[in-house]
């Protein structure tokens, strides 16, 4: 028996009939076409699936669809300020936090989580806020450096607010 | 100050910004209307006779519209080397491993496709099992393959200067062994295809492959299509590291399925599956016999090799050589004697991963010699210093080194991680450093097939519009960053800014690449974009010339704008033309030098489309011994890393503190890039070196197929990594550049191998190097 769930994905609502087992992951790529979204394992090993569900990091494979019903989703589509990008992407482009890309939104959407919290932390903070999102291709040693970057891009933009 | 306007900086990857926002298209990300979903049954046993397969009820199904066996695919053997087809699509009467493909499906959904599967009824008879190098050898042991007599894919003998003259000449020789495990390459993106065949018998497959090329061949062979008729296309991929380098039976099966329904056919892998069907690393067991002179120079290397492979050939012939041919560099070594073993048995095939076949000899060589030098009472970067050989040099195994910079890198690490200060002998307890080299080529200088092929082919089409131009090539980018380099390149031989090169790529419709794989896509794909960009530009330049009468020597394009070495360029016509078709138009040149928008523009106007083409196609390379292409290439990277460790001596548990790392890659196209790729390649070798094991039960059955179970670095296992770019413009490189994305794997993991042994006096032999390992050691000194 299919459920009624509405929930809010980057600031737009949406109604959607889903079958209980499905989990958010499926229902975001497959049935709302937000791919960027990525399925490293459907597990909750990789963390490339990672979505903020009421701006708190999840791995969205270990979210059932009916558990978002009423709550507030972001996406790595929804980050960005329209065509801008938001310091913290901005920071991942510039410093090359990027190769196969596969595990940056979930590794952007972490870290924003991380920021969004802790307006300067250290590497060993961020190392542990990150420790949940396998990349194979860069050693994470660009990615770490591009969150150290956006923190103190956001810092100095909030000051200058 | 650079010469350069473009190469040589940290310009930011093309594709950074579709991959920052979740806009960029990986197979899976793939839909179209009408699609169907593959699936795929696999072997629950290890080794088994099929007695009978029964597929009725799955067909009943509501739902599901193909059932596909070994009956659709009568006959086809396929596999990487064609001396060594050895693989079925589908598999007719015997499975050899569990994960062996015994039917598939195609269904409205993946959920009915996946209860299709259940339905499927499979009789097995039970077959004995081999598990292990050793037992496939044994005299009795059963043969996996009726063509693999003693179940041994390839054997390779080779020997090189005299081993048995210069054994007498060493004053020190002994002998050392090392044992490396199965590796996952464990890309983040799981393998996916999506095939379509429409009306007139074009089939169409987008795939998250690393060659194009090879996956469009081996379709074309299977499925009995003509070439020009298959298409393989590679949106964005998750990384690959040599695994996505082969075509798959999924590949194969999802087209047959798409042929057989007419609708177009999404297969995805889960993460089970992906280490089912593994092709990463071989297993090793290498036995070394090395002598040196008194003074560190290396005499002679006797080496032997065995590999465990798993089911079938994949990748394994040049596993094999490449295990042996590698260790003729980086060092002076005029005799080497190699006899290496391939064999066959009942677990996932094995191929190609990061630094193919050569990863684990090195480490062996590379911690013997630091055996060696603590036996001559040598620093360890001493004794590697008196044998690196330069530039110019030949190796024993016939491999001509153009450029070389393996006396810079090693100089170069040893200075930034101030190693005679660290390297006292009054350091804290637990606390180590160790040092090793790495060699690798810069594109493997043979295709997989025999042919006179190209190796790679880029055509630039200066947009006819004017202003910018696109690169069309089959490369793969798989996350390494191929698309930027060939943006890059084009841009600086053409004289343009980055952002007016656009890039298509991975499309085996669009030119011959052969793929990412052994290093190859800079020096090759790169080599034939600057010929292709500097065709273009030559052409536009004719255009000029002959309009406004200047030499065409004195013309040049240069961030965008066309330079006149004279006075009297005149080209006031060519900007009347362009700015009477661009009323409305705004940025359009009123004054100054003429633009390369005007330039390329107005040679449309004169010539019609302007096309320029570019080929990249190695000389004849290597020896006339058998096997002597495994190992040539055209240029040959070098890589040397310090690793700094502590162990805690009550656990065994290793902490890497820093990894600094050297890499001679000829010449940066991009430096973040090249940083990146030596970074990821440390964190591979260092998985491998510390954590990373496929482990298996007594019946073949892979116990750790999950990436939490499977242990590889996260972000706090890592170190801070200190990347050096060493550049000693190779001559047979595009603006001299090489490779970096294998060879700096090289040294990570005799590295801290070497740094273990400092920081605990213990050697441990065989990989992962674990913390029971350890403690198990260290309890056994005593």
């Amino acid at each position: 028996m299919k459920k009624i769930i509405s929930l809010t994905v980057n600031g737009s609502p949406h109604e959607l009939a889903v079958a209980p087992n499905r989990t958010l992951v499926d229902i975001l790529r497959y049935d709302l076409g937000l791919t960027g979204s990525k399925k490293g394992c459907g597990i909750g090993d990789c963390g490339a699936c990672t979505v903020l569900l009421d701006g708190l990091p999840v791995f969205s494979c270990l979210v059932l669809a009916v558990e978002a019903d009423g709550h507030d989703v972001l996406t790595i589509e929804g980050v960005s300020d329209g065509p801008n990008l938001h310091p913290l992407q901005q920071a991942f482009v510039e410093q090359g936090a990027i190769q196969c890309g596969f595990c940056t939104p979930g590794m952007v959407l972490n870290a924003l989580a991380l920021l969004n919290g802790n307006s300067d932390p250290s590497e060993a903070e961020i190392r542990r806020a990150l420790s949940g999102n396998l990349c194979r291709c860069t050693g994470y040693q660009k990615i770490v450096e591009a969150v150290k970057v956006a923190a103190k891009t956001m810092s100095a933009s909030t000051v200058r607010e | 100050m650079s010469d350069f306007n473009v190469l040589n900086t940290r310009a930011p990857r093309v594709d950074a910004h579709d991959k920052v926002t979740g806009k960029a298209k990986y197979t899976d990300d793939l839909s179209v209307a009408g699609m169907l979903f593959g699936a795929i049954l696999h072997s629950s046993l290890a080794h088994a006779r099929i007695l009978k397969i029964d597929t009725s009820k799955a067909e009943k199904l509501p739902g599901v519209k193909a059932v596909i066996t070994h009956l659709d695919t009568p006959g086809i053997v396929f596999g990487v080397s064609p001396a060594r087809y050895d693989e079925q699509i589908l598999a007719s009467d015997r499975v050899r491993y569990i994960g062996d493909e015994i039917a598939a499906v195609a269904a409205v959904s993946p959920d009915i496709a996946r209860r299709a599967l259940d339905l499927i009824e499979v009789e097995f008879e039970e077959l004995p099992l081999i598990l292990d190098a050793q037992a496939a050898l044994a005299e009795d042991a059963p043969q996996l393959h009726d063509r693999y007599k003693r179940n041994i894919v390839q054997e390779v003998h080779w020997h090189f200067g005299d081993v048995e003259a210069a054994r007498s000449q060493a004053d020190i020789i002994r002998t050392d062994e090392l044992t490396s495990k199965m590796q996952d390459a464990a890309f983040l993106e799981p393998q996916a295809a999506l095939a379509s065949c429409d009306g007139r018998g074009y089939l169409t497959m987008y795939s998250s492959t690393q060659a194009p090329h090879y996956i469009q061949r081996t379709l074309a062979m299977a499925l009995n299509l003509p070439l020009h008729k298959v298409r393989v296309v590679k949106p964005a991929v998750g990384g690959g590291f040599g695994p996505k380098a082969s075509c798959s039976s999924m590949e194969l099966i999802t087209c047959l399925l798409a042929i057989k329904t007419g609708a177009p056919v999404k297969t995805v892998f889960d993460r089970e599956e992906v280490f089912l069907h593994s092709r990463a690393r071989h297993q090793f067991y290498h036995k070394m016999t090395t002598g040196v002179k008194k003074d560190g120079s290396l005499v002679f290397l006797e080496h032997e090799c065995t590999l465990d492979g798993g089911a079938y050939c994949s990748f394994g012939i040049a596993t094999v050589y490449y295990a042996g041919s590698l260790l003729g560099g980086p060092y002076r070594l005029a005799n080497m004697k190699y006899d290496g073993y391939r064999v066959v048995t009942n677990k996932p095939a094995c191929g190609a991963q990061r630094g193919h076949g050569a990863v684990i000899a090195r480490a062996c060589f590379e911690v013997q010699l630091d055996r060696i030098a603590e036996e001559l009472k040598m620093d360890p970067v001493e004794l590697r210093l008196k044998n690196v050989r330069e530039a110019g040099e030949t190796t024993c195994n016939e491999l001509y080194l153009s450029s070389f910079g393996m006396k810079e890198a090693l100089e170069a690490v040893r200075d930034s991680s101030v190693w005679k200060s660290k390297r006292v002998s009054n350091r804290p307890r637990g606390k180590g450093i160790g040092a090793a080299c790495g060699f690798f080529v810069s594109g493997a200088g043979y295709p997989i097939y025999q042919s006179k092929t190209h190796h790679a082919t880029v055509v630039t089409r200066v947009a006819e519009t004017g202003g910018g131009v696109i690169v069309e090539s089959g490369a793969a980018d798989i996350g390494q960053g191929s698309d930027t380099m060939l943006a890059m390149i084009t841009a600086e031989a053409l004289g343009i800014p980055l952002s007016d090169v656009k890039v298509h790529s991975g499309d085996s419709d669009l030119s011959v690449d052969l793929g990412a794989y052994s290093s190859r896509t800079t020096l090759m794909a790169g080599w034939a974009a600057k010929e292709a960009a500097e065709d273009a530009k030559r052409q536009i330049l004719e255009v000029i010339a002959s309009k406004t009468g200047a030499k065409l020597d004195d013309l040049d394009i240069k961030a965008g704008f066309v330079t006149c070495k004279t006075e009297d360029f005149n080209i006031e016509e060519i900007r009347h033309d362009h700015r009477l078709e661009h009323r409305g138009f705004r940025g359009v040149a009123l004054s100054g030098p003429l633009t390369f928008a005007e330039a390329s523009r107005f040679a449309f106007h004169e010539r019609g489309s302007i096309v320029g083409t570019g080929s990249y196609k190695p000389p004849v390379l290597g020896g006339s011994f058998k096997g002597a292409t495994v190992g040539t290439s055209p240029a040959f990277g070098c890589s040397a890393q310090v690793a700094e460790v502590t162990v805690d001596l009550e656990t065994g548990e290793v902490t890497v503190d820093k990894i600094t790392g050297a890499h001679d890659c000829g010449f940066a196209i991009n430096r973040t890039q090249v940083e990146g790729q030596m970074q990821g390649s440390i964190q591979m070798g260092m998985g491998e070196a510390l954590m990373e094991e496929i482990k298996y039960d007594e019946a073949g059955r892979i116990v750790n197929a999950t990436l939490a179970e499977y242990k590889m670095p996260t972000a706090m296992d890592m170190p801070p990594l200190e990347a050096i770019i060493i550049e000693s413009h190779e001559p047979n490189g595009p603006y001299g550049a090489k490779e970096v994305g294998e060879g700096a794997i090289m040294p990570t993991i005799p590295a801290i191998l070497n740094a273990i042994y400092d920081a605990t006096g213990v050697r441990i032999n065989e990989l992962p190097v674990t913390p029971e390992r350890i403690r198990e050691a260290l309890k056994k000194r005593g």
